[in-house]
């Protein structure tokens, strides 16, 4: 005890500077594989998409410079355009996820016999895994045997192959990816739920707060850090969806369900893929896409900490 | 399946004496390890790919082989690693321009001197599909006939008989159309059943040469007999002759409208008999035809090839070589594309063709109607980008056909850009 309190006997450097030495250890694994699989392959995909080439050798030998001529070709390239208006529709509609799993959230919110079983029926579809789903979508929406145009028949109404309408293939995929998207917003509500404070709810009561008032001016403040996740990992799926379309259309009929993330995989990786450099052109048009939600994300995160500090 | 199994053991067991006899002497001085890796994964094939792999070990005591089977669709993008990265020894493609990129990229070894030196024997009618530059970059080991194959029993209770042109083909099809059927089924979400359609119809329309010719990017897609081509499709597209909705299936999908009589006739391969059979198809309710003919042009059919290829990064070049040797001679051709095997056709001359009605049919037909000369594919012979880019628009030409002028612009300005 006296011995490590006693100044005159001189300590290690180790021990005089472990208050930064712990955390820079514990960080140090996460820091190399992050800059190893993400930091470099960022700026790798700048430097490839200068270039023309397959994807097979070496860049060095079998690559040509081409400036940005890649991203010349992107401008007047209808495919890309398709692309890019499909992941505007796909930001746009998926955030509806949210303001589903909230109401689905409020609704399993209560006590009453079996509510765990209705909250994991509710919950079981992002269990599944997006080629499960995509596939079980595929059927519901198959022009003959699909369920879909069995329903339709019923009421009498023609029947409709979502999948294979250019004009409505994009909408029939997102929907299929609301489903287990709505899951997981309903999960982050349900936990913000539990969290609540009971008392400010008792306070609303008695100054005469019900209803959506109640809702919107006691209780959705309160749910703001989840609804914060909800957004961020909304944004993030509806930017990287790529499984359901893969799945479900294969990017057709005739490339109109094509997002970003797979017309990159098609102009670089698939079976007809040898464009290497134009497919990393794609993706950096996808990242600086993605560096503006992540940029807000980060700041918004910034500013939380920083009042959580104070 | 279990049949399956007992035959190629007792196809392994007499081909081991046969070859054990004859190649004790030569080729024992191999040795090392022989890596391959195949795509030959559904069940007939790869038990025929483990039969071939445990032959050839077996007829050389000091070498051992290798041998890894890959998914069929997950190979053709896992190739490019595994060409990179630790190179096999003997690898599965296909021909034509499928190579091209591989070959461009110095990743399959030239093997022009084992041609020049009558390895393969028996092979010089296939010998083009393998070449690039003059070199020949692989070999082949099995090929297989596209055509019309259609349900005789319909035919025969409409009283139609096999079409022999356009024309013909056409007045079936009214037939088949007022009977309340439709003619073809197609499942083309994955595209290339569309471009089966194309080859044959731009091959009969403008002749072999002209489709070659546009394939290697010589002609516009807007010239004026590329649109004629096209307007023969919208013949049977404006007719009703296509299954609906067929953009939303695959060509597996699509079968049952066959099957169960709704369509009465497909544009396929020879790999969908086996599928019609299982369905519960017999031989008599099944049968086959050459596409008819529209002008008075030579006639060009398309016959996919598959293929071997030695690495470039091949370490026991010796015993690769033997291999392609072995694989293409005419005892082992013969057993490979018999009908316990790929059911498919032999590419060696002095191999003999199984006893099955199509698989005669369909070397009848390559061996003396096709005199146009023979195709790969349209995603073959096409450059890849080419090829995607052009399904596409085929795809979409079937569903709309009135966009054919905005279809055939966006082709002529990849093929600008693409055959620089």
């Amino acid at each position: 005890m006296t011995a490590v309190t006693d100044p005159t006997v001189p300590r290690s450097w180790m021990q005089r500077n472990r208050m930064t030495v712990t955390p820079l250890l514990f960080l140090a694994p996460g820091i190399l594989f992050f800059a190893v699989y993400v930091i470099i392959p960022i700026f790798q995909s700048f430097y490839i998409s200068t270039y023309e080439w397959n994807g097979l050798g070496e860049l060095s030998e079998q690559g040509e410079f081409v400036g940005l001529r890649n991203y010349q070709e992107l401008m007047t390239d209808r495919a890309f355009e398709v692309s890019l208006w499909n992941n505007v529709k796909w930001l746009a509609l998926y955030l509806l996820a949210i303001p589903a799993g909230l109401f689905i959230a409020l609704f399993l919110n209560q006590t009453i016999a079996g509510i765990r079983i209705y909250k994991s029926l509710f919950f079981f579809p992002f269990v599944l895994s997006q080629v499960v789903v995509g596939l079980v979508f595929s059927w519901f929406y198959l022009p003959r045997e699909g369920l879909l145009n069995a329903v339709l028949g019923f009421f009498g109404l023609g029947s409709v192959n979502v999948l294979g309408d250019p004009t409505l293939a994009t909408y029939g995929i997102i929907a299929a990816g609301l489903w287990p998207q709505t899951a997981y917003c309903m999960i982050l509500y349900l936990t913000g739920l539990n969290a609540v404070d009971p008392e400010q709810i008792e306070a609303g009561r008695l100054d005469g707060a019900k209803g959506w008032r109640m809702l919107w001016h006691v209780i959705l403040p309160q749910l703001k850090p989840a609804t914060f996740i909800a957004f961020v990992v909304t944004i993030i799926g509806a930017l990287r969806s790529f499984d359901l379309i893969s799945v479900m259309t294969n990017g057709g009929p005739f490339g109109s369900t094509r997002v970003l993330s797979f017309y990159m995989f098609e102009k670089a990786l698939s079976e007809y893929g040898f464009r290497m450099g134009y497919g990393s052109a794609i993706a950096v048009v996808l990242f600086l896409i993605m560096l503006v939600f992540i940029g807000y994300f980060l700041w918004q995160m910034y500013q939380d900490e920083k009042s959580a500090r104070r | 399946m279990t049949s399956t199994f007992k035959a190629s053991i007792a196809a392994l067991a007499t081909t081991t004496m046969l070859a054990g006899a004859a190649g004790a002497g030569s080729h024992s001085n191999l040795e090392g390890t022989l890596r391959i890796i195949s795509d030959m994964s559904n069940p007939a094939p790869r038990a025929i790919m483990e039969s071939l792999a445990a032959d050839f070990d077996a007829m050389h005591p000091n070498l051992s082989v290798e041998l890894e089977i890959v998914d069929r669709e997950a190979w053709k993008s896992q190739i490019r690693n595994a060409l990179s990265a630790n190179p096999p020894d003997v690898i599965n493609w296909y021909a034509a321009n499928r190579m091209g990129p591989y070959v461009d990229s110095g990743l399959f070894m030239d093997i022009s001197d084992w041609w020049a030196a009558g390895d393969f024997a028996g092979l010089e009618s296939v010998q083009g599909a393998m070449t690039i530059d003059g070199k020949q970059w692989g070999v082949p080991y099995t090929y297989y006939q596209w055509g019309i194959y259609y349900r005789e029993d319909i035919f025969n209770e409409l009283g139609l008989t096999e079409p022999a042109t356009f024309e013909e083909e056409i007045a079936n099809c009214q037939k088949i159309l007022d009977a309340g059927k439709k003619c073809y089924s197609i499942g083309s979400k994955f595209l290339w059943t569309a471009g089966g359609w194309f080859d044959y119809l731009n091959m009969r329309t403008n002749g072999f040469d002209f489709h070659m010719q546009l394939a290697q990017g010589e002609v516009a897609w807007t010239d004026d007999r590329v649109r004629e081509t096209f307007a023969n499709w919208r013949k049977l597209i404006d007719m009703g002759a296509y299954i609906d909705d067929h953009q939303t299936y695959s060509w597996q999908e699509a079968l049952p409208f066959v099957v169960n009589g709704e369509a009465t006739a497909y544009l396929i391969g020879n790999f969908a008999v086996p599928h019609l059979r299982e369905a519960g198809l017999t031989d008599d309710q099944i049968d086959f035809y050459q596409f008819p003919k529209i002008a008075d042009v030579a006639m060009g059919e398309d016959a996919p090839t598959d293929t071997f290829h030695v690495a470039s990064g091949a370490t026991n070049i010796d015993a690769a070589r033997e291999f392609l040797k072995f694989v293409t001679s005419p005892d082992v051709q013969t057993r490979i594309n018999g009908p316990d095997g790929l059911g498919q056709l032999p590419v060696n001359a002095n191999a003999s063709v199984a006893d099955d009605e199509f698989i005669q049919q369909g070397f009848e037909m390559l061996s003396q109607n096709a005199t146009g000369g023979i195709a790969q594919f349209f995603d073959r012979d096409f450059p890849a980008e080419m090829a995607s880019i052009g399904m596409e628009g085929l795809q979409e030409f079937m569903v709309f056909p009135d966009n054919l002028e905005d279809i055939l612009g966006r082709l002529e300005q990849a093929r600008q850009r693409i055959y620089k």
